[in-house]
């Protein structure tokens, strides 16, 4: 958002927004893809339950994907994945 | 009735806990995992959540003008002062639920994340008057060994040997000589709390210890071990997988304290040694590439397994009798 | 003991600090958190007393030092409820980071200061070191000059501080031992109408409403820092237009009439003295002492130093023959600050008079009528510089 005056947002410093940073889409920083196989996913959850971003898509506890807006590509969810049902790609081989 | 994670899925899977995305938390970093844990349980119970955090990592990385990642009430005051800060908001809950301006029935939960420099150090003095003056509310550390989120500073929690900027491994001096501050032991010693180690790597220990530090009538702390990716110098998706090395290595034992009681929550059958755990890390190879380096490692493994020792037999010696009614 | 008399408003042989520990009582906030120093201690004790009593409902918390004394103001306040503290010298400076934290909170606090000497070495007696080592911190600082002002600013200040337009911490200041301990007569008025003046506290953004979350204490970086200090400017722009306005409101209810300054004899003086504070009752002594003797001297008192009143100070003092300015405090390596500012406000003046900076009472070191006569005395005689740093009652 342009930067605003003085006159223009609350005083104190209070930020009136609740949870407003999900304006910030942090899937510009990855460097790494985790990349979800449907097949594999047992639906464990433990990628749900680790990913520091919450960038992990489920549905009453059926995995749906991955939220790359917000994706940082850590890799932590490939690593805990029991199933090795998330595999990390290079975010190159995604440019358009 | 233990929470398990299946059930915080069906419960949070559109629901979001009061943290959001959109934080500049390194990619990987343990601190948001901890305060989703805390969050998650929280709201599970019945709780209405609020957070009092100290200047650090989480603090900084979800909180840039004119962005919040957080959508319960927040409080950042100063560095060493969030338990009396939260000691404030505890006390105008009751006192506005005295003047009837807040239902009696609304339970919140009161909630101060602090990083090691909050906690360790210059936060001491405010954390253990908020738990001496018996405020209700929690507290948890998230552990991370070192003042991060200025670049690796050491702090009373660093252990020995472990790069950082201000206590550097050296040509004279091989890093920080003092070993890690046993910050349970000085909450614990309070009496009137309960007090506990938790970890990433037991989740179900975790979510357990949480609901009993809310639920317990008096003030709380949990120490979690936090990964920091970035000065550890691990890969961004090991944080997990170190902090389980810190358990299994009994460098990180998961127990906790009621009242003076002393129960340890988790008792492998053996342990790993610690150097399993050292050699893991980046910070750590300065030390082992020195001559010292055995002699230093020996010393922190012997403290490492006299400190068990301790714990079981004070495990064995409080059973029953808390020294706080 | 307090009593109140509901009809004949008798006065009451009271210490300053049991008067504003009585203000405080009928002010009755959610949340008091206070950590005992000397002079201030007593106000801290009768308060707890009326607690432990339950004469009030206030929740107190005995926090371990002065830094969480206002760390737990500022997370009760910003939770919604009124809140206070109470402190001097040492105790002032080691809170310092959260006073500024308040402040820049916007959160309307009001704290009793007992004016007391910073360390060191340790002095536990009167000056203004303590409250000027805040004046830039954002707080409207208020001087009483009694004990009856500092009973009465500490209730004004609650209104001036909740206002929409000022929503800044106010600090009242109370001259140590010398008001806080010395007993004077007190006129206490009736809780109801203190209750009534100060109304109940309209929270902005409490903490408490979890269903409309918000966040304080962000981190700013340097493209929102500066806008959000410009908007306590403004703050403070809206205390020095409100305060006149609640001083008419306070004077309807109780009868005192209360402004930026207090002029008195100032009308035809050659020369006036500026003071803050509890010595503003000796000068008033010395200029009645001296207009027996036929001497034009006269005293422009300040009530308020932030908002600093250079107006009204303009006004009082353009086209006086000599002004002399009493600081009971130090800047080292600069003009005394009371005098500092009082020079400044006479920048635009048509007729600039002469001037002179007289330091006294530092570390409680006593001033007394003669003091002040030496002072006039030098005005009077035009022998004022006003580059040269003068002292009363300093050994050389």
């Amino acid at each position: 958002m342009a930067a605003k005056g003085w006159k223009e947002i609350p005083i104190g410093g209070t930020i009136t927004e609740a949870g407003n940073a999900k304006e910030v889409k942090t899937g510009s920083w990855r460097v790494m893809r985790p990349i979800h196989d449907k097949n594999k996913c047992t639906s464990c959850m433990l990628c749900w339950l680790y990913c520091p971003d919450q960038a992990i898509l489920q549905t009453q506890g059926h995995m749906d994907g991955i939220n790359y807006d917000y994706c940082k590509g850590c890799g932590l969810c490939s690593s805990v994945c029991p199933a090795k049902a998330i595999e990390m790609k290079a975010e190159t081989e995604f440019l358009e | 009735m233990p929470i398990t994670m299946k059930e915080l899925a069906l419960e949070f899977d559109k629901k979001n806990p009061g943290i959001t995305q959109g934080h500049r938390l390194c990619p990987g970093c343990g601190a948001p995992i901890t305060a989703k844990f805390v969050l998650m349980v929280a709201k599970h119970l019945g709780y209405d959540p609020l957070v009092g955090v100290a200047t650090g990592c989480l603090e900084v990385s979800t909180t840039i003008y004119p962005y919040t990642a957080w959508s319960i009430p927040y409080i950042h005051n100063a560095f060493e002062n969030v338990s009396a800060t939260v000691s404030g908001v505890e006390t105008a809950s009751r006192a506005l639920k005295k003047w009837g301006k807040i239902p009696q029935d609304k339970r919140y939960a009161f909630i101060a994340f602090g990083g090691d420099g909050g906690t360790y150090d210059i936060g001491l003095q405010s954390l253990s008057g908020a738990v001496e003056r018996g405020h209700n509310f929690l507290y948890v550390l998230y552990d991370n060994e070192g003042y991060m989120n200025t670049g690796n500073q050491r702090s009373g929690s660093t252990p020995p040997g472990a790069q950082t900027t201000t206590a550097p491994v050296g040509k004279v001096i091989p890093g920080k000589p003092q070993l890690k501050k046993n910050i349970v032991e000085i909450i614990a010693a309070h009496e009137n709390v309960y007090a506990a180690t938790v970890s990433l790597s037991d989740p179900v220990d975790f979510f357990n210890k949480v609901e009993k530090g809310l639920n317990f009538q008096g003030p709380a702390f949990l120490a979690a071990m936090s990964p920091c990716v970035r000065f550890w110098r691990v890969p961004e998706s090991d944080t997990v997988k170190i902090a389980r090395l810190a358990v299994e290595s009994n460098y990180w034992p998961l127990y906790e304290v009621e009242k003076g009681v002393y129960r340890v929550t988790r008792k492998p059958k053996s342990f790993k040694p610690v150097e399993e755990f050292l050699k893991s890390q980046g910070r750590f190879r300065p030390l082992l590439s020195r001559p010292d380096a055995d002699k230093i490692v020996g010393e922190l493994q012997a403290y490492v397994d006299a400190r068990w020792k301790r714990l079981l037999a004070l495990e064995e010696a409080t059973k029953d009798k808390p020294i706080r009614k | 003991m307090v009593t109140v008399a509901e009809k004949t408003r008798a006065k009451q042989a009271l210490t300053g600090a049991e008067a504003v520990a009585y203000a405080m009582k009928q002010i009755e906030p959610h949340v008091v958190a206070a950590y005992p120093i000397t002079p201030q201690t007593p106000i801290v004790e009768y308060f707890a007393q009326f607690v432990a009593d339950g004469l009030v409902k206030t929740e107190m918390i005995p926090v371990e030092s002065e830094h969480s004394a206002m760390s737990a103001v500022v997370g009760a306040a910003a939770s919604g409820a009124r809140a206070m503290t109470a402190t001097s010298a040492n105790g002032l400076a080691l809170m310092h980071e959260v006073v500024y934290i308040t402040a820049s909170m916007r959160l309307p606090v009001v704290m009793p200061v007992v004016n007391r000497a910073l360390s060191g070495p340790i002095n536990i007696h009167c000056d203004h070191s303590d409250s000027m080592a805040e004046r830039d911190s954002g707080w409207i600082q208020l001087y009483a000059e009694n004990n009856q002002e500092a009973y009465e600013l500490t209730v004004l200040a609650v209104r001036l501080a909740e206002s929409k337009e000022v929503r800044l911490p106010v600090m009242v200041c109370l001259d140590g031992f010398i008001l806080s301990h010395g007993v004077e007569p007190v006129e206490i008025y009736p809780d109801d109408q203190v209750k009534k003046f100060v109304g109940e506290t309209k929270p902005s953004y409490p903490l408490l409403d979890t269903s409309h979350p918000v966040t304080y204490g962000p981190i700013d970086l340097y493209d929102y820092y500066f806008e959000h200090k410009r908007q306590q400017i403004e703050g403070m722009k809206g205390a020095k237009e409100l305060f006149p306005v609640i001083a008419r409101e306070f004077e309807r209810s109780f009868g005192k009439k209360y402004d930026f300054v207090e002029r008195y004899r100032t009308d035809d003086a050659d020369c006036v003295i500026v003071a803050l504070g509890s010595t503003n009752s000796t000068i008033k002594y010395a200029v009645d002492w001296m207009r027996e003797e036929g001497q034009k001297v006269g005293l422009l008192k300040l009530w308020t130093f932030r908002p600093f009143p250079k107006e009204e100070i303009r006004k009082a003092l353009d086209g006086k023959k000599a002004v002399v300015v009493l600081d009971r405090a130090a800047s080292f390596g600069a003009e005394a600050p009371l005098y500092e500012a009082v020079k400044s406000s006479l920048y635009n003046a048509v007729h600039r008079p002469a001037m002179g900076s007289y330091i006294y009472g530092l570390g409680g070191r006593d001033i007394r009528p003669e003091d002040i006569r030496k002072a006039a005395d030098d005005a009077l005689k035009g022998k004022l510089n006003a580059d040269e740093q003068m002292y009363l009652g300093l050994r050389e």
